[in-house]
């Protein structure tokens, strides 16, 4: 018993003097070769004027001391408090002392720190410089694309110039080439700057432009030959940025036009081809987008789990419910009034004012919240200037989508065939045994549910509220207007054409404007061909 | 002859029936005082305006369960003119001759307090307008309690330009279009002028009411802000056009420290319904934050947010304030003070008595109303959006300031009187 008590004394004694060694030699270690933030650093770093602050931050940079990140992260969370001179991180279980590490009760009158743009704009590049050295390429990738567009630093030079000699991979390289180049566009040595114009005119960054541009301002460069060699870089640049600036306009021209697309196809069922003037299709799309919403609370309520599938659920709901309002107004109200166009038009006015007021009783007059569902927001950035937004490309999509359901439904399938028979000559329909009441409202039906589905899509890009329909039903007259009563392909080219037409005038004449423009080409167009773009061959329409 | 008997008796039903209700009227005024409450709860700026008519019958059921004023209920009158300009003047005649109100708070956008103008100033009514606005106005039956442009547009732009700010050398004025929008940029665009700014660096443009596809929009200021110098934006977007505006910002990844969007008509309110993980260090400028911290703030958000529980708001779960809700509050506890002073609710009585009123305001300061100009004096913040959608302010004044009406930055204003015209 003795022996082993003395033995354990003697084991502990050992480890206590190797814990001391390791311990020193770490602490050895990290003198050597990173520092710790000190109290001091750590307070020039939190507290007093932005400029002061960040030329701390700079020195920090400077000595490329990757243990500042934690430090550094904290303040950009803000989880960095003060009272006083005393710091404190705020951790998810309480407080810690910001330079002792200790735990403590958080003071009740510490202040936040606050970090304005400008600061967090600062924090931001120094940790992605510090990151450059990380071991993880992706952390890498991420870092030298944060710093590709950000202002210039020369602090930042030694750890860019370290990353560029020891980076692996060529994509990361070239990269961290061009941040070094812009830096040394100040630099005051000529070559490097000669060099550094001509290395950034491949990029297409909108910052990188911008940092030129300012060199060739009053106080920026003034040796003709560094001159000429950014202006000619800038043209390049230019000629990069201009490209897709194109395609940026044409992909908003087309995302107008799916949008104009999906508002007008229901219309094209319920006008084109069956003729009834339906002023109440704007307060189905209505419909649908509160529809929408209804699911969307369900999901909240219910599986907020599966939150990001309300939206894919929502658009079966949509189109059943809409589909149904449709029916049950061409039952009680249409049916007496076929072939009474200026009768059909006064009382859809009338039912859509019913609608909406119907909505307002249920839901109230403010906007209801829609959300975007996690898979609907950012975007897919292909240069600094052009990013298509996820929602606008789902959009696209969907029009599509609908687009090829509808036309397999009317061509394809049997109902479709008894609604062209009905639609083209309704008599001869019944007299060859088609129920003809059915298929009207069957047909009214998949109008007003094909407009649920535009409101689905509404929901996702504007505003739900009980006028949500107003604002959508003159253009949706528009495009069947225009692309000619009583067929699809009219509509699918007149939705695309005002599309791309209406962001090109918009470009350049505003959205006031351009939105008069479009009224005024289109009077002029139903002047001169009332029939739309494409007429519809054979015998009138009853 | 029978006929003709029977028509003067019909008539004479009716005037006595008119006399009675003229009557019941005046006794039913005996006991309380009416207050008339003028804010859109539908259209366009319902967004922003149904908060104000909440707020405004929270203050008057706070007064009147401190026992009133004069002793007697306040008794709201709320009306709808649904984001519709000309129905505003309609519902203020209404309001003021039929309901007989003994004043009116109400309107948000300038074009709706200027469509019901003609109607106070007809009749000798008040109206108290609680929202940040251009100036270039001073009216003897209005009370400005929001900012005008000195105490709002014009320290956000300089502070833009200062270097805290980011040094903007570059400005895109963006704004909805009507008169609001329309005079701040005209007089913003004087002081960039004043300032050195050429007309080079300034984009203007605008959008109707209710836009709601700002792609163009976004795409033309990332190719603005690529032309050579620091590059901001200053939004005056009003109603719920923000939020698509906003989304779109997101979507498109512009960033705050690349372009920051300083926004005047933007609060707690607007953000409510947008994700505000990618706007984060966006601004905006007005003289209250919800997250300001101070014991009178604490007390009136608990009392708001209490008020929305037991009222069963739709915003219930999630009670916000804001700059106009604060203004809404401040102007009916002035007027109530105003009315005990002047022992009236006679319209020039009450005029009278608000000159020099004060009031402590959740905002942290003494707000006062300045004795000659019908404004207050007021602190500015500028605050930058964060991940829940509330404002951290980053810059302040050291205290109130003086409203100036006529902005000094339009030329001939030097000479215009820093009271109503009587």
């Amino acid at each position: 018993m003795f022996f082993t008590e003395v033995y354990k004394r003697k084991l502990l004694k050992i480890a206590n003097i190797l814990m001391l060694i390791v311990l020193s030699l770490v602490a050895v270690f990290t003198s050597h070769n990173a520092f710790a933030l000190d109290a001091k650093e750590k307070l020039a770093l939190s507290l007093g004027e932005n400029e002061a602050r960040i030329i701390a931050l700079n020195k920090v940079v400077l000595k490329g001391d990757a243990q500042a990140m934690p430090y550094l992260q904290s303040l950009l969370d803000d989880a960095v408090k003060v009272q006083g001179e005393k710091l404190f991180l705020v951790t998810d279980e309480g407080a810690k002392d910001a330079v002792t590490d200790a735990e403590v009760t958080l003071p009740e009158d510490a202040e936040d720190i606050v970090n304005n743009n400008q600061m967090r704009g600062e924090l931001e590049a120094s940790i992605a410089a510090l990151n450059l050295l990380s071991k993880d390429s992706a952390t890498r990738l991420e870092a030298v694309k944060l710093l590709q567009g950000t202002e210039a630093n020369a602090s930042r030079l030694a750890l860019i110039q370290k990353a560029e000699n020891t980076e692996s991979q060529p994509e990361i390289k070239s990269m961290l080439g061009m941040v070094r180049a812009s830096i040394e566009l100040t630099s005051d040595d000529k070559a490097k700057r000669l060099a550094a114009a001509e290395a950034l005119s491949t990029s297409a960054n909108g910052g990188i432009k911008q940092m030129l541009s300012a060199r060739l301002g009053a106080d920026g460069e003034k040796d003709p030959e560094v001159i000429a060699a950014i202006q000619l870089s800038l043209k390049k640049i230019d000629s990069h940025l201009a490209t897709y600036e194109h395609i940026g306009q044409i992909f908003t021209g087309l995302s107008l036009g799916s949008i104009l697309l999906l508002a007008a196809l229901g219309l094209a069922v319920t006008y084109g081809l069956m003729g009834v003037i339906n002023m109440a299709h704007g307060e189905m799309m209505m419909i649908g987008a509160y529809a929408t919403f209804l699911v969307q609370n369900l999901f909240t309520k219910f599986f907020p789990e599966h939150f990001g599938w309300y939206l894919v659920t929502a658009i079966p709901v949509a189109f059943v419910i809409t589909a149904l309002v449709g029916v049950v107004i061409e039952r009680t109200v249409l049916r007496f009034l076929y072939g009474r166009p200026l009768e059909t038009l006064l009382a859809t006015w009338g039912v859509s004012l019913i609608l909406m007021q119907g909505v307002r009783s249920l839901f109230g007059a403010q906007n209801v919240q829609v959300e975007n569902p996690a898979w609907m927001s950012g975007g897919i950035e292909m240069a600094s200037n052009l990013s298509l937004p996820y929602n606008r490309i789902y959009i696209i999509v969907f029009a599509v989508l609908v687009l090829l359901l509808m036309w397999l439904m009317i061509a394809k399938t049997r109902l479709g065939l008894f609604i062209r028979a009905v639609t083209q000559n309704r008599s001869m329909a019944s007299c060859t045994g088609v129920n003809t009441a059915k298929v009207d409202a069957l047909a009214f039906g998949l109008g007003s549910g094909i407009a649920g589905l535009a409101g689905v899509a509404l929901s996702q890009i504007g505003n739900v509220g009980p006028t949500l329909g107003q604002s959508y039903i003159v253009d949706s007259f528009m495009v069947v207007v225009l692309g000619g009563v009583g067929q699809l392909a009219g509509a699918v080219y007149a939705a695309m054409g005002l599309g791309i037409l209406s962001k090109f005038l918009e470009g350049f004449a505003g959205a006031v404007l351009a939105k008069i423009f479009i009224l005024v080409v289109v009077i002029i167009f139903i002047q001169k061909r009332p029939q739309g773009l494409f007429a519809f061959k054979g015998r009138q329409i009853d | 002859m029978n006929t003709r008997r029977g028509f003067i008796k019909s008539v004479s039903i009716i005037a006595a029936s008119i006399a009675m209700m003229g009557m019941v009227q005046i006794a039913s005024a005996a006991d309380t005082i009416k207050v008339g409450i003028l804010h859109s709860l539908s259209g366009t700026m319902a967004i922003s305006e149904t908060a104000l008519k909440d707020m405004a019958l929270m203050t008057i059921d706070e007064i009147n369960k401190k026992g009133g004023v004069l002793g007697k209920q306040l008794e709201p009158v709320v009306v709808d003119p649904a984001s519709d300009w000309p129905l505003f003047a309609t519902k203020a005649r209404q309001l003021v001759s039929q309901d007989k109100v003994a004043v009116t708070f109400g309107c948000w956008t300038s074009v709706s307090r200027k469509s019901v103008l003609p109607v106070y100033k007809e009749l000798n009514s008040l109206l108290f307008y609680p929202v940040q606005y251009e100036g270039e106005e001073l009216e003897k039956n209005v009370f400005y309690t929001g900012a005008a442009p000195n105490q709002q547009a014009i320290p956000a732009v300089e502070y833009l330009m200062s270097k805290d700010g980011g040094s903007a050398k570059r400005f895109v004025l963006l704004g909805t279009d009507y008169v609001y929008p329309r005079t701040t940029n005209k007089i913003l665009r004087a002081f960039l002028h004043s300032k050195g700014i050429k007309d080079d660096d300034i984009m203007e443009t605008y959008t109707p009411f209710g836009h709601s596809d700002y792609q163009t929009i976004v795409a033309d200021i990332k190719k603005f802000a690529a032309g050579g110098k620091k590059t901001a934006v200053v939004s005056t977007i009003n109603g719920d056009s923000n939020v698509p505006f906003y989304k779109e910002l997101g979507n498109a990844g512009l960033k705050a420290k690349d372009v920051p969007v300083v926004a005047f008509s933007v609060g707690e309110e607007e953000l409510r319904g947008v994700d505000a993980k990618p706007l984060v260090g966006h601004l905006a400028a007005w003289n209250y934050f919800m997250s300001i911290k101070n014991p009178t703030n604490k007390a009136w958000i608990k009392q708001w947010s209490d008020y929305a529980k037991a009222q069963k708001l739709p915003t219930a779960d999630k009670p916000l304030t804001n700059d106009p809700m604060e203004a809404t509050y401040i102007g009916i506890h002035m007027w109530a003070q105003a009315v005990e002073k002047a022992k009236s609710t006679d319209t020039d009585k009450v005029i009278a008595a608000m000159a020099g009123q004060t009031f402590k305001a959740p905002g942290g300061f003494t707000s006062t109303m300045d004795p000659s100009n019908h404004h207050l004096h007021k602190p500015v913040f500028i605050g930058e959006i964060k991940e829940d959608g509330q404002f951290k302010v980053v810059w302040k004044t050291k205290g109130p300031v003086k409203a100036q009406p006529w902005s000094p930055f339009i030329e001939g204003n030097d000479k215009k009187p820093d009271h109503p015209a009587m």
